[in-house]
């Protein structure tokens, strides 16, 4: 390793990575070690593999992905708080040959957004969720969200969600891949490679069923707050997937419109 | 000329319609218009009531307190409007279901049994307009053709074969009505 | 001659928003002006000139709906009554602060609270001063017939181009409900994509390969480019109180007193006035058609020449405020 040089690691035949054009040069506001932009990385290389810079309409939520349009590098929409699906589906309605994506967080998809998300679904709008959730309200600083787990510790719930006062996560991917309008529905994690493949591939399936107009597509990421964990970003994966994966298993939840027994 | 009209009976009994016949073909006759329904639950199986002014000027206000003609079709609206009929003004009203009968000694009455004769002709759709074919034998103020086209515009393409049985119940009215009171 | 129609003032916004050249419309029931979506989805426009209708699930995702296809460059309505606009506001705000072009129209009923679904103007300080959270006006129009119903949805979407700013058609029970014959405007075209591209610049729509990309948001972090952007906010309102305003004068040349009042409250005014004038009083009708700008300088130019002045209004008192600021 040593006898590379700097000059060396510079040159294009070295170049092992570069980031897509799709992505700003605007450094990213999320805490290193968040899953946000890996989650930003791959729905950007999805849109550039599918050559529809051009033909893309992104929809960013209030949360700590409030600015997502910073750094997508398309043409952006900045939704009210949970109002995402309702503006995504005007603009599909009205731009039919578009691809529309929402990117939203759980605060913003699955507690104030509840009856837009579950409506835009059950409309089978044709349109694709990107759901990133990490249990917690990380923008305004780690209070509790409809998905933190049983007895997890936030601002709002510093001893821990009690579920008998505080009730019981939502389970808003299961719940919405019931409706008849939904197409896909799947749930994955970008904190390894192996799963970053598997995302990645999960969002060019919806975005290919959008262009085939089959309806809603949904694509959950379990994702970590490091942050709002109060963890270091080795521990908040490790603690994700000893946590929250038992509670949000991985994969396929609903596939050509049929539910996975 | 302005006349002021308020119709008022069940919801269901072509209240609504008829008022608007009325001002279609008022339009058709080239006179200005206005037509101003009572809407919400006040419609829903209870009362409906609508109030209709023609008038060779531009017209100002759609809601009025006081009536040159009260069309009365059922109890509720009896108690409720007879007292709004503007002194020497006009009272027809279909005296089925009618318990307690007008006593007001200043303004002009008339009955048309229009329930009973559609009920007899077995076309109760019919109804209204023989009540307004009783209110044009009294108070002419639209010809006949200018009725013909204010039905051609108010009833659907799909109901236009069903215009030839409105007129003849309008001409039917117009021998039913009866004078109770005048003044 | 043009053909009439005899139609409600739900009705003819509704026909007349088709002939504007509407490209969608998100509403959500509420008495007094279900008839709008009624009739738009009984006409189904979409098979004619490829207007959308939906029936949203609420009135907050239908204000959100025309946000997203104002966005667009679409020119995009929706419609509600009191309760429901109440419901609109955040996404009224959204859109005043994106800049965006819609039309809004409000079919008052009393309240506060669920209130009566018969007619009022109460919500004249809702709709002329912002209404939702920020520093924003809407330009308001207040039809006073079923005709001016019809003719304000087409210079709604004018206006609401003209600024980048929403237009709210500020309508009652009285007029929502009311037929009258309506001379109705011959149906335009809706704008092209390449025309949108060509008039909207800022529109979303996809981000052509050889130009900057566009973002659609209210959001600025930074409180001085925030400052920057509601002074050219205010700069865009100053601009419609010297472009923009309209009212209508009945009885006024010689007036002694002046009644000002606006919607069907003008009617019923015009009413008073004309049997005050049967009995030799000199009044006059001032009829505000924009509510904002409200036409405060011809309003100022009677104080000198009149006795009195009488503001009448379906509410406790709102635009009374207006009144004397103006004089």
């Amino acid at each position: 390793m040593s006898d590379i040089t700097k000059e060396q690691i510079r040159q294009p035949e070295n170049l092992v990575y570069t980031k897509t054009k799709l992505l700003t040069d605007k450094a990213l506001s999320y805490c290193p070690g968040c899953g946000h932009g890996t989650a930003h990385r791959i729905v950007m290389e999805v849109i550039e593999e599918l050559g529809a810079q051009d033909n893309t309409i992104g929809i960013a939520p209030v949360g700590c992905s409030v600015l997502a349009y910073e750094f997508m590098n398309i043409d952006m929409q900045q939704a009210a708080h949970g109002r995402a699906p309702a503006v995504a589906t005007a603009v599909k309605r009205l731009l039919p040959d578009r691809y529309v994506f929402t990117y939203q967080g759980d605060g913003d998809l699955a507690a104030i957004g509840t009856a837009e998300t579950i409506h835009a679904c059950n409309r089978g709008e044709n349109i694709t969720i990107i759901f990133i959730n990490n249990g917690i309200y990380g923008m305004t600083g780690g209070q509790m969200a409809p998905t933190t787990l049983p007895n997890m510790k936030a601002s709002t719930c510093p001893y821990g969600r009690d579920v008998e006062t505080m009730g019981n996560p939502l389970k808003m991917t299961e719940l919405i891949a019931q409706l008849p309008g939904v197409h896909y529905v799947t749930r994955q994690a970008v904190h390894t490679p192996a799963g970053v493949r598997k995302t990645k591939k999960a969002i060019r399936k919806a975005f290919d069923l959008q262009k085939q107009e089959k309806g809603l597509t949904f694509v959950e990421i379990v994702s970590n707050c490091n942050s709002g964990w109060k963890m270091t970003p080795v521990q908040s994966n490790k603690w994700m997937e000893e946590n929250m994966f038992p509670f949000y298993p991985l994969g396929d939840i609903k596939v050509d419109g049929q539910l996975i027994k | 000329m302005t006349e002021e009209i308020i119709i008022a009976g069940f919801g269901g009994q072509g209240v609504l319609s008829m008022g608007k016949i009325l001002a279609y073909s008022g339009i058709m006759q080239n006179q200005e218009v206005s037509w101003m329904p009572s809407y919400g639950p006040e419609m829903r199986g209870g009362t409906a009531n609508v109030t209709v002014v023609l008038s060779d000027e531009r017209i100002s206000s759609p809601i009025i307190n006081s009536y040159d003609t009260a069309i009365i079709l059922n109890q509720q609206s009896m108690d409720k409007f007879v007292s709004t009929v503007k002194p020497g003004g006009l009272l027809i009203y279909d005296p089925n279901g009618i318990i307690h009968h007008p006593e007001r000694k200043d303004i002009n009455i008339y009955t048309i049994e229009a329930s009973e004769a559609a009920g007899k002709l077995g076309m109760m759709k019919i109804f209204n307009m023989i009540v307004l074919g009783g209110f044009l034998k009294l108070k002419p103020l639209i010809q006949p053709e200018f009725i013909h086209k204010g039905l051609e515009k108010s009833l659907p393409v799909r109901h236009h074969k069903m215009i030839p049985e409105n007129e003849k119940a309008i001409d039917i009215g117009k021998d039913l009505i009866k004078a109770v009171q005048l003044v | 001659m043009k053909e009439l129609k005899l139609m409600k003032g739900n009705e003819a916004v509704a026909e007349a928003a088709i002939r504007a050249g509407c490209d969608g419309y998100f509403g959500y029931p509420i008495t007094p002006q279900s008839e709008i979506m009624e009739y738009l989805m009984y006409q189904e426009p979409y098979k004619t000139t490829g207007m959308i209708v939906l029936q949203a699930e609420s009135e907050v995702a239908a204000i959100n709906m025309v946000y997203g296809g104002a966005s667009c460059g679409k020119r995009v309505m929706t419609s509600s009554s009191s309760p429901g606009i109440s419901l609109k506001q955040e996404g009224i705000s959204y859109i005043a602060g994106a800049e965006l072009p819609c039309l809004i129209v409000n079919v008052v009923r009393g309240g506060p609270g669920l209130g009566t679904i018969q007619p009022a103007q109460s919500d004249y300080f809702q709709s002329t001063k912002g209404g939702g959270h920020g520093d924003y006006r809407l330009l308001v129009l207040a039809p006073s017939s079923v005709q001016e119903m019809a003719d304000f949805a087409g210079l709604g979407f004018e206006l609401a181009f003209k600024y980048r700013n929403p237009v709210m058609i500020l309508s009652d029970g009285v007029i929502g409900q009311m037929m009258e014959k309506v001379e109705l405007a011959e149906q335009q075209p809706r704008f092209t994509e390449a025309e949108i591209r060509e008039n909207t610049p800022w529109a979303t729509m996809g981000k052509p390969n050889d130009k900057e990309r566009n973002i659609i948001t209210s959001l600025d972090l930074d409180s001085h480019k925030q400052e920057r952007h509601v002074a050219h906010l205010r700069d865009k309102y100053l601009e419609m109180e010297e472009n923009e305003v309209r009212y209508e004068e009945i009885n006024c040349e010689d007036a002694e007193y002046l009644i000002v009042a606006y919607g069907s409250s003008a009617r019923i005014s015009q009413k008073a006035v004309e049997l005050a004038r049967a009995k030799g009083i000199k009044v006059g009708l001032f009829r505000p058609i924009t509510l904002f700008p409200f036409p405060k300088k011809p309003l100022l130019a009677y104080t000198n020449r009149i006795k009195g002045i009488l503001t009448v209004e379906m509410s406790l008192g709102q635009m009374i405020e207006d009144v004397k600021l103006a004089v």
